[in-house]
C-alpha cells in the first residue's frame, strides 16, 4: 500500500496523458490484428462469401437459364405444329386441285374418244349407207331389167349393161329429186 | 496481482477495525511492472493488450482461416461478427463502394477494443486496457491520421482545408465562426473526444467495479455485512452493465471512425 502511495506520489497523475510504452505497444497489438485480418482472415472469408452468393445466385441463373429452355422448346414445338398444320392445310389443297385437274383431264379425254366413236360411227353409218345405196342401185338396174326383159320376151341384159340406160335414167331420177330438195328447203 | 486487488484482499482492512476506507482512485490504474527489459516496464495493461491480440487473431482465426462454403459453428459466429461490423456500421455510413476498403481497418478496430474492454470483467484479468488512455489514444491517432489522409487526398489542399472547415458561402456572417468552429472541432475536439469518450467510459466503469468490489470486502464486518451484501450484489449488477457498456463503446468508436471516413470522402458542399 505505501508502495503504491509513494508510486502515485512520484509521478504526477494525469490520466488523459498517454504513457508512451502503452501507446506504441497498443498500437503494435493493433497492427497485427488488422495485419492478420486485412491480409489474410478476411480476404478468405470474403472468398467464401462471394462464393456461396454465387453458389445461390447460380441456382437461380440454371433455375431460369431451364425455364428459358423449355419456353424455347415450347415455342419451337407451336412453331412446328403451325408449320405441320400449314402443311397439311397445302397438300390437302394441292390434292384438291390435282383431283380436280385430273377430272377435268378426265373429262376432256372422254369427251373427246366420245367425239371419236361419234365420228367413227358416223362414218361407218355413212359407209354402210353408200354402199347399201350401191347394192340397191344395181339390184333395181337388174330388177328393172329382169322385168322388162320378161315384159319384152327378150333378154335386153347385156344390151342394158353396155348401153349404161340404166344408170343413167337412175342419175336422172336423183338429180330430179335433190333438185326437188333443194327446192322445198328454200 | 494488480493493486485494487491488493488493496481489496491483501490488506485485511474492515469497517469498525479503525481502518479508513482504502478508495480506489487513480492509483488502481497504475501496476507495478511485471518485469522490466532495458528500462521498459512491462506491466498488465500491456499483457492484456497483448493477450487481446491473441485472442482476436486466434478466434478470427479459426473461425475464417479455412472458411467453408456451408459454415461450422465458429465460422458462422465470425461470419455474424464480420457482417455486424460490415453492414452493420461501414456500409451503413460509407456505403458499400467506398466502405469496402475500409472494413479491415473497422472489423479490427471493432473486436481489438471490444476485447480489450472485455478484459474488464474476465476473473483474473478484471481490467479494462482501454482505461489506460494510450490505447484508445493510439487507435483515435490512427483513424485521426487515416482521416486527415484521405481529406487532402481526396480534396487537394484547399479543398481538404474547406472540407475541415464546413466553409459554405452560403452561411454569410456566420461563415467566419462556422469556419473557426468546425475547424477546431474537426483538427482537435473530435480525435480527443474519439479516444477520451472510450477511455473515460472504460475508466469510469472500472471505478465502480472497484469501488464497489472493495466496499463489499471493507464492509464485512459486524453489521456492515448487510451493506456489504448490498455492495456485493452492486458489483453483480455493474458487472451486466459494463458488459453492455464495453460493447457500446467499442461500437460507438468504429461508428465515429467510420463517420469520419464518411465526411473526408463526401463532397464538400
Amino acid at each position: 500500500m505505501n508502495a503504491l502511495v509513494q508510486l502515485a506520489a512520484e509521478e504526477p497523475q494525469n490520466p488523459p496523458i498517454p504513457p508512451i510504452p502503452e501507446l506504441v505497444i497498443g498500437l503494435i497489438a493493433f497492427a497485427i490484428v488488422f495485419g492478420f485480418l486485412a491480409k489474410k482472415l478476411l480476404p478468405n472469408i470474403n472468398k467464401v462469401l462471394d462464393e456461396r452468393r454465387e453458389a445461390i445466385e447460380g441456382g437461380i441463373e440454371k433455375a431460369e437459364a431451364a425455364q428459358i429452355e423449355a419456353q424455347q422448346t415450347l415455342e419451337q414445338y407451336k412453331a412446328q405444329l403451325a408449320e405441320a398444320r400449314h402443311e397439311a392445310a397445302r397438300l390437302r389443297q394441292e390434292a384438291q386441285e390435282q383431283g380436280a385437274a385430273l377430272i377435268a383431264e378426265m373429262r376432256a379425254e372422254g369427251q373427246r374418244q366420245r367425239e371419236e366413236i361419234i365420228a367413227a360411227g358416223h362414218a361407218q353409218i355413212e359407209a354402210d349407207r353408200r354402199q347399201a345405196a350401191q347394192a340397191l342401185r344395181q339390184d333395181v338396174g337388174k330388177l328393172a331389167t329382169d322385168l322388162a326383159g320378161k315384159l319384152v320376151g327378150e333378154s335386153l341384159e347385156d344390151v342394158a349393161r353396155q348401153s349404161r340406160t340404166i344408170d343413167r335414167f337412175l342419175d336422172e331420177l336423183e338429180t330430179k329429186a335433190a333438185s326437188a330438195e333443194t327446192g322445198a328447203a328454200r | 496481482m494488480s493493486s485494487d486487488q491488493m488493496l481489496a484482499f491483501e490488506v485485511d482492512c474492515h469497517i469498525f477495525d479503525g481502518c479508513g476506507f482504502p478508495a480506489p482512485g487513480l492509483h488502481s490504474f497504475i501496476f507495478e511492472p511485471m518485469f522490466t527489459i532495458g528500462g521498459f516496464e512491462f506491466n498488465k495493461p500491456i499483457l492484456l493488450a497483448l493477450l487481446s491480440t491473441v485472442v482476436v487473431v486466434g478466434f478470427f482465426w479459426a473461425a475464417f482461416n479455412k472458411p467453408k462454403l456451408v459454415p461450422g459453428k465458429l465460422q458462422m459466429v465470425g461470419e455474424a461478427g464480420y457482417d455486424f461490423v460490415r453492414r452493420g456500421i461501414v456500409y451503413e455510413t460509407l456505403g458499400k463502394r467506398d466502405g469496402e476498403k475500409f472494413v479491415p481497418f473497422m472489423v479490427a478496430l471493432f473486436f481489438f477494443i471490444w476485447i480489450m474492454n472485455l478484459w474488464s470483467i474476465v476473473p483474473l484479468a478484471q481490467f479494462p486496457v482501454t482505461s489506460i488512455i494510450a490505447f484508445p489514444a493510439g487507435m483515435a491517432l490512427l483513424v485521426y491520421v487515416t482521416w486527415m489522409y484521405l481529406t487532402f487526398r481526396k480534396h487537394g489542399f484547399g479543398g481538404g482545408l474547406k472540407n475541415l472547415t464546413g466553409y459554405d458561402k452560403s452561411l454569410g456572417a456566420v461563415l467566419p465562426l462556422v469556419v473557426v468552429i468546425e475547424f477546431f472541432s474537426n483538427t482537435l475536439v473530435r480525435p480527443f473526444t474519439h479516444a477520451v469518450r472510450l477511455f473515460a467510459n472504460m475508466f469510469a466503469g472500472h471505478l465502480l467495479l472497484v469501488m464497489f468490489t472493495i466496499a463489499a470486502w471493507y464492509l464485512l464486518n459486524g453489521i456492515g455485512i448487510a451493506y456489504a451484501g448490498v455492495s456485493f450484489v452492486m458489483v453483480i449488477v455493474l458487472t451486466a452493465f459494463e458488459l453492455f457498456i464495453q460493447a457500446v463503446q467499442a461500437y460507438v468508436f468504429v461508428l465515429l471512425a467510420a463517420n469520419y471516413v464518411q465526411g473526408a470522402l463526401a463532397e464538400h458542399h
